[in-house]
């Protein structure tokens, strides 16, 4: 095997790496760029949906053995959980987003400590679809096959969520709501209630992130902050607000993360945000944003 | 009120009443409870030992912190909360693994509390961030986990007495053993990047590469890995064996992604003691089974004092202990030995520092120990092979070093001249 060839199937591993890390971000900052398109709320409790949906579906999948009713178990308890939050309490600051941020600051260790009390401190994965196991082997790349399987579930996520965005009549209002809230409501929308149902679908999504990674990255206290900081760098990056933003954001940063790791292993911190700091230097609304 | 000025004379006089009834009622109770009091100090007539604890109980560390305190909780409760004639009072404060809050809260413990002895913690970083605190209060601490080589080495304290282990300490005959018994010459290490993973592998790699081995690539991963695939795919496959320092999730993160590479059964999996310890271990599944690590301790281990342990531990908290769990049952001894031994005095602190570095606990679940001239334990190392045992993973022992030291066959002064193990 010659050394070119070699770098080529090392290239295409890493790449499909990177689009794994993506996938997963997507699945978390689709729902917190909506989430502050509609509402402008920064939600530091984003990343305890993600640690509570794998939590959740923990519990189903050691009584069911299947990872398809812990997801579903997932999305619907923590998306309970999310418009519950929106509606009980983050409704009533709707006007003050730094007591809004604070109060989901405050769910977050909420969250943390509920989930340490439910369900130990024990680390654990999720047992894998029998059908998913093992990897992929064509012509020397090796990558395994649950990874695949992640990258096209979040992909036919992504064409859902466009779908519904540009092609529905939810959607358009959805739209209306993110360009001009007080217009929209004018016009007819109910943005209180579009507003809990798009945070409800938000954290929905990112415990179906949870679950999605579960058979590979578990659950155990801490998660919850463990991939909140990248989701917060892609939404920057993206524009807040974008799903195509949280799309194009999520794969730019699962990439750099993954090649900064292997080929500057010291700067992984600073090959991931030296990007955002200039994305907002030179485009503060991200990519595709709308100021 | 005064009857003198009542305008109804009957009324003054039942409501002097009254408040004779309360005196007198006042005054039997106090006499009672002088007289409880009285019995209570006649007999015990020392007041209890306040040992204060530190371990993290919340955040991420919360488990380990639970099992070194259940560990604890197991040889109090053996000795009815009792040594040298004295009660054993525990106050246990949560240091939330984080090195700032492990100091306040050992100022809590000392200042206002009194407590007489310390025990405990988890991280590396706290031990070193309490250890200037302690000598300055001079409080004999016993640390059951802290790792950290220079504590007993290039910065030793007169205070703290570690009864845990160096963490090169089981991978110096590691090395050598890889070398010779499992015949490999060529190996990757991945490790955690920060002290306890370039101590780890510094240990190993040195006796490993001194009897002829190589390191192909030395991996460091942050400690906030989670995906492990920019790492697994950089891994050569031509190696003999990949030498993994990992703890917790990041253990069990590791060995799945390890299997999901294709890497489990291709390239044997060696490591750091931690990486299969029992406290992930049965969290793991096959993808585990036949990795071989070294440590002082193993849930395992088939000798008559760790069976009942074992077998006391887990009826009473329904798990397999780990080395943490081991940790301060063996530190419990060791503290409650040196009470014995010193007839209850703890107020003569200087004194029962000396006596605990004295004392030789016997029948500790992890075998023989003793002190070496540096405060540091010398101990058994055992090679552990994971194996599944009537359905369990378990760490099967292979092979004994005993009495190993924390300079293994080195010269101490030799050694302590060479700068610390670091990346």
């Amino acid at each position: 095997m010659s050394i070119d060839l070699l770098s080529v199937i090392y290239l295409i591993t890493q790449t499909l790496n990177g689009l794994f890390s993506a996938a997963l971000l997507f699945l978390i900052a689709s729902g917190l760029t909506l989430a502050f398109g509609v509402m402008r709320i920064v939600n530091i409790a984003h990343g305890s949906f993600y640690m509570l949906g794998v939590y959740v579906a923990w519990t189903v999948v050691t009584r069911t053995q299947s990872l398809l009713l812990g997801a579903i178990a997932a999305i619907l308890v923590v998306g309970a959980i999310g418009f519950a939050m929106q509606r009980f309490f983050l409704r009533r600051f709707a006007a003050d987003p730094l007591a809004q941020m604070m109060m989901t600051m405050g769910f977050a260790l909420v969250f943390r400590d509920a989930a340490l009390m439910v369900w130990g401190g024990d680390p654990f994965t999720l047992a894998y679809p029998r059908l998913l196991r093992g990897s992929v082997e064509v012509a020397e790349v090796v990558f395994p096959r649950y990874r695949l399987f992640v990258i096209v579930v979040a992909a036919l996520v992504g064409a859902g969520l466009w779908m519904v965005n540009e092609r529905t009549l939810i959607g358009a209002r959805l739209r209306a709501t993110v360009d001009d809230p007080e217009m929209a409501s004018a016009t007819g929308i109910n943005v209180p209630l579009l507003s809990g149902l798009v945070f409800a679908v938000g954290a929905g999504l990112a415990a179906f992130g949870g679950v999605m990674g579960g058979p590979i990255l578990g659950g155990y206290p801490g998660m919850d902050f463990d991939l909140l900081p990248l989701a917060f760098v892609v939404v920057i990056v993206g524009g807040m607000g974008s799903l195509k933003g949280a799309l194009v954001g999520a794969i730019a940063v699962g990439m750099i993360d993954n090649f900064g790791k292997v080929l500057v292993p010291e700067l992984s911190y600073f090959t991931l945000f030296a990007p955002m700091v200039l994305m907002l230097a030179i485009k503060p609304t991200g990519l595709y944003g709308r100021a | 009120m005064s009857g003198a000025t009542g305008t109804n004379a009957t009324e003054a006089q039942s409501s002097q009443r009254t408040l004779l009834q309360m005196f007198l009622c006042a005054l039997g109770v106090s006499v009672a409870l002088f007289v409880v009091a009285g019995a209570a100090i006649s007999a015990q007539a020392k007041p209890p030992i306040k040992v204060g604890f530190l371990v993290p109980l919340s955040g991420a560390n919360a488990q380990n912190g639970r099992d070194i305190l259940n560990g604890f909780l197991l040889y109090l409760e053996e000795i009815g909360y009792r040594a040298g004639g004295r009660e054993i009072q525990l106050i246990v404060e949560d240091d939330e693994a984080i090195p700032a809050v492990g100091l306040t809260k050992a100022r809590k413990l000392i200042e206002r509390d009194q407590v007489h002895l310390m025990a405990g913690t988890l991280l590396s970083s706290t031990g070193y961030a309490l250890a200037p605190y302690i000598d300055s209060m001079k409080i004999p601490m016993v640390y059951p986990v802290v790792s950290a080589d220079d504590l007993t080495q290039r910065r030793r304290s007169p205070w703290i007495v570690r009864t845990g282990y160096t963490g090169s300490q089981p991978n110096h005959p590691f090395g050598e053993y890889a070398y010779h018994t499992l015949k490999l010459r060529k190996v990757t290490t991945i490790a955690l990047d920060y002290a306890f993973g370039w101590e780890s592998v510094g240990g190993f790699e040195r006796t490993f590469v001194a009897e002829g081995g190589t390191i192909d690539q030395r991996i460091w991963a942050p400690v906030s890995v989670h995906d492990f695939a920019p790492y697994l795919a950089s891994i050569s496959r031509d190696v003999d064996a990949v030498y993994a320092l990992f703890l917790g999730r990041t253990a069990l993160q590791f060995m799945r992604q390890y299997e999901e590479y294709g890497l489990h059964g291709r390239v044997p999996l060696i490591g750091a003691g931690p990486t299969t310890d029992e406290h992930v271990l049965p969290a793991m599944g096959d993808e585990a089974i036949g990795t071989i690590t070294a440590l002082h301790y193993s849930g395992a281990l088939d000798t008559p004092a760790n069976k009942k342990f074992a077998a006391t531990y887990r009826a009473r908290y329904k798990k397999v202990p780990s080395y943490y769990a081991e940790s301060m049952y063996t530190g419990g001894k060791w503290l409650i030995a040196g009470i014995e031994a010193a007839g209850g005095n703890v107020e003569d602190r200087a004194a029962f520092v000396q006596t605990l570095r004295a004392v030789k606990p016997m029948d500790l679940p992890r075998g023989p120990v003793e002190f070496d001239d540096y405060g540091n334990p010398i101990e058994n190392v055992y090679i552990r092979r994971v194996e599944r045992v009537n359905g369990e993973l378990q760490n099967t022992v292979i092979h004994t070093f005993p009495r190993v030291s924390q300079f293994w066959k080195y010269n101490p002064a030799d050694y302590l001249k060479q700068p610390l193990y670091s990346r």
